[in-house]
């Protein structure tokens, strides 16, 4: 395992990095860099199978971080990682800290339900319940005890605006969720994890099952949820990622490459790899 | 728009009176549910074990289970259980000749050759004729099978044991069908074409390929259709007789061990009398028949499972 | 040298093909019995019915003569069982099924509790009704009354629509199930307001072919005893009371031809409202099944 040193090597640049960002941010303001998830050391396993190795990673507020890499390197399981949903596998074991506004998800009194409702979650296959649409997006706020039929109405006009599918659903909020198209399914479940206002929201490949046209929806909705929310995206797309987001890391068979802005990744990745990735020699 | 009102904040208030013991709750009251089902078994178990037990500390278990003779009403009774298995069988044997063929038969039809059109017709047919209840079956045996019976060869008696037993295999004819159906349907289409390809015939490719691979399923419906024979109470009831003998005559009046039940349990078997008691030894007998074939049938699908 | 001799394949060619469309014809044949049967069964009793079914037979008691004799208490009987076995199967069945598929650990006890329940499954009606007998008539000293038989039957269903509900249940996609946990509800929220409803058709589908088949269920109701020449309806669930299958099996059983006819007739309502239910499960099944 000689290259774990040079792989903490790396890492290490990487955060002095975001590090320099920091302290050149207080000379400019407009750069500000807040951090929101920062993991430390984290690392998981499939019963015997090491599936994350040592991730050390930051993210930033109202930012879009992109994850890539090639399947199977854990990207998805990363990010389901980020909320618990990963635990839902029992064989699941993890070590390690991931901070969420410095706070420890896996402390035991912040509980999975006040973790997911900060940090939402859209899937890589639109799930929307066999509801209608109404009380799809309704779904969250009430969970969470909110009632009251006015406030309900406004959570789900404003989410639904905020994901730009209000002007196609507006007149058929009672029609079943299951019959819209694949893209306004998946839009009507941005707009479901928008409703409970969530500080961050997760992206599992959320454009893998839709159209070219869907999709392009799909990412100018991103840059506009930027300006509220931070958002993690994994992608297997490379050119989504370069499009839409402000940091990239490149996950490769279970630890972290190289995670930098995303233009460095792009066009002056630090590791032959990430070269040979993004330039699409492999994958 | 306008926006005066905190989601998060709203979720947050809400969240600090919600309990977490009703949630944890939920999981221990619907096992507790479930114990149920495990005390249905024990209940089961414990009724028969313990009355049989009572039957058997006023007559001998060895002349139980080797006797042929049954006559509890005589004035020195004899249980011999084999007098009612022997009736048992022969109703198995009947229907399992006469289901097994057409069973089969259809589900070849349905899962090689129907097409969807005709499932979509067949299909409903057998889940109605599934759902038909056994008194009914009895109704038709004694009513409509047995004059034809009779009209055939004069030699059946009103209540034989021919016309009970088509009429448990048609009962079972469902089961055996729609099982068997399901397991050659399992098949993959890739198997099928590797055959069809080479020039077979539908016939030479459901008889080589088919049902080999799907052989572990179809047994295992076979032998959950005979426990299910075994345990059918109505049909025999009304159409088999209720003379307890041990012959091989298939055309005489019989009893089986349900039949016996129901004779007894209809008329007063006097609470606490050795007839009361032999109902469960009967009726435990009867249990471990249908138990050993349920088990030999969930060996089957388990051990001999084709895995694609 | 050749070592296949093309001409012998095709000399054998059309025997091959004509036993293909032979044995075609047969299967077909296997699969008309059931139709053949389900015919001759219907139009052999609506013959042996038809003068005896009318207005009267389904408005009287039973009664020792044959021409007064009707069905009424015997459908009331009916109605006052499942109104016993009904809920108290739901209740049971449908709570095991979500135990089993939303919270049960991977471990000997759940296997257990799976194995244990396909077991009961294949328990003859019969043996049922001798636990009938034995604990809810003697021990329990409830009697021949309805809330004997209606447990008996309620047990008896159980591993029916616990099999179909757990089907139901896992037939609704992990994903739907991840977005409701993905949210911050917890698993008790996502099991009755997401799985739950999205799972309702098929469990109700289930529950009504169970409970079709309790309804005609005779052997545990001989077992426990219950009675064929009442005159009166219960009043109560620990009353006494007549059921349909029982009544056209007493019927049936009687030397007199006549009570053939009597019972062809029980038939044949029995045979209506088993057909109403089916029909209604079919319904529920193909207008709110879920498509995913």
């Amino acid at each position: 395992m000689a290259n774990i040193k040079e792989r903490n090597e790396i890492k290490k640049t990487v955060d002095t990095a975001t590090l320099e960002d920091k302290t050149q941010g207080e000379t400019k303001p407009e750069i500000i860099r807040e951090p929101i998830f920062k993991t430390n050391n984290f690392n998981l396993w499939y019963g015997d199978n090491h599936a994350l190795q040592d991730i050390n990673l930051t993210f930033n507020k109202n930012e879009i971080s992109a994850i890539i890499g090639p399947s199977g390197c854990g990207k998805s399981t990363f990010v389901k990682s980020l909320n618990r949903m990963v635990e839902l596998v029992p064989i699941v074991r993890t070590e390690g800290e991931i901070l969420y506004r410095d706070q420890d998800i896996f402390e035991r009194k912040f509980t999975v339900e006040e973790l997911r409702t900060k940090v939402g979650m859209v899937f890589q296959k639109p799930n929307p319940f066999p509801k209608s649409i109404y009380d799809n997006v309704a779904y969250g706020p009430r969970v969470h005890g909110i009632r009251k039929k006015q406030i309900l109405d406004e959570i789900v006009e404003k989410s639904l605006r905020d994901a730009a599918i209000w002007d196609e659903v507006k007149d058929r909020l009672n029609e079943n969720a299951i019959g819209l198209s694949g893209g306004q399914q998946q839009r009507i479940c941005i707009a479901r994890a928008l409703a409970t206002e969530p500080d961050v929201i997760l992206m599992d490949e959320p454009t893998s099952a839709l159209d070219p046209i869907s999709t392009t929806k799909v990412e100018d909705l991103m840059q506009e949820l930027k300006k509220n929310y931070s958002i993690v995206v994994v992608t297997h797309n490379m050119q989504q990622a370069a499009r839409v987001s402000d940091t990239t890391a490149f996950f490769y068979q279970g630890y972290v490459v190289e995670h930098d802005d995303t233009k460095v990744i792009f066009e002056n990745p630090r590791d032959q790899r990430t070269e040979d990735y993004v330039s699409g020699r492999f994958g | 728009m306008t926006k005066n009102y905190n989601v998060q904040e709203m979720i947050q208030k809400n969240t600090d009176n919600k309990g977490g013991a009703f949630e944890k709750s939920i999981p221990v009251i619907l096992f507790i549910i479930t114990l149920v089902s495990i005390l249905a078994t024990i209940a089961i178990l414990y009724t028969l074990i313990s009355q049989s037990v009572e039957f058997f500390s006023r007559e001998s278990i060895v002349d139980f289970f080797t006797s042929a003779t049954w006559m509890p009403y005589s004035s020195d009774p004899e249980y011999g259980i084999w007098a009612l298995a022997m009736g048992t069988f022969k109703i198995v044997f009947v229907a399992t000749i006469f289901a097994v063929p057409l069973g089969l038969g259809a589900a070849i039809y349905l899962s090689e050759y129907a097409t969807d059109r005709v499932k979509k017709i067949i299909k409903p047919i057998l889940e109605v004729l599934a759902g038909i209840p056994t008194v009914v079956y009895g109704f038709f045996a004694i009513n409509f099978i047995t004059p034809i019976l009779q009209s055939i060869y004069s030699g059946f008696s009103l209540y034989n044991a021919t016309s009970a037993g088509i009429v448990v295999g048609i009962m079972i004819l469902p089961m055996i069908a729609s099982l068997s159906e399901d397991a050659m349907s399992s098949v993959p289409n890739s198997t099928r074409e590797g055959s069809l390809g080479l020039g077979a015939t539908r016939l030479e490719t459901t008889f080589k390929v088919v049902l080999p691979a799907a052989v572990s399923g179809i047994v295992a419906s076979v032998v959950l259709a005979v426990s299910r024979a075994i345990g059918e109470t109505m049909i025999v009831s009304i159409a088999a007789g209720s003379t307890p003998n041990a012959s091989l005559d298939l055309t005489d009046p019989l009893q089986t061990m349900t039949g016996f039940i129901v004779q007894i349990t209809s008329g007063d078997a006097a609470y606490g009398s050795t007839l009361y008691f032999s109902l469960f030894a009967v009726g435990m007998t009867l249990f471990l028949f249908t138990f050993a074939m349920n088990i030999l049938s969930q060996w089957i699908t388990k051990r001999f499972r084709e895995e694609y | 040298m050749q070592l296949i001799d093309k001409n012998l394949i095709a000399k054998k060619r059309n025997g091959r093909l004509m036993t293909n469309k032979i044995l075609k014809w047969l299967f077909f044949l296997c699969t008309l019995v059931g139709l053949a049967v389900l015919i001759s069964l219907i139009v052999d009793t609506l013959i042996d019915a038809v003068g005896y079914l009318d207005l009267h037979f389904l408005t009287s008691m039973g009664s020792s003569r044959i021409e007064e004799a009707g069905f009424y208490g015997a459908i009331i009987g009916s109605l006052w069982l499942m109104l016993v076995t009904v809920p108290v199967a739901i209740f049971l069945s449908v709570a095991t099924a979500l135990y089993l598929e939303e919270y049960a650990p991977e471990n000997r006890v759940t296997e257990f509790i799976k194995i244990n329940i396909s077991n009961l499954a294949g328990v003859p009606s019969v043996v049922f009704g001798l636990l009938g007998l034995a604990i809810f008539v003697r021990a329990m000293a409830m009697g021949n009354s309805v809330l004997a038989a209606g447990l008996t039957l309620a047990l008896m269903i159980l591993p029916v629509i616990v099999v179909s509900s757990q089907e139901a249940i896992r037939s609704v996609p992990s994903t739907v199930r991840e977005a409701s946990i993905g949210m911050g509800a917890t698993k008790w929220q996502t099991v009755s307001r997401i799985i739950l409803p999205a799972a309702i058709p098929g469990i109700i589908t289930g529950i009504i072919l169970a409970i079709s088949r309790a309804i005609g269920e005779t052997a545990p109701l001989v077992v426990i005893g219950v009675p064929t020449t009442l005159l009166v309806t219960p009043n109560g669930f620990l009353d006494s009371f007549q059921a349909m299958p029982m009544q056209i099996y007493s019927w049936v059983k009687m030397p007199q031809e006549e009570y053939q006819y009597l019972a062809a007739a029980g038939i044949i309502v029995l045979l209506v409202i088993l057909l109403l239910m089916n029909s209604a499960a079919i319904f529920i099944r193909n207008k709110f099944s879920t498509r995913y």
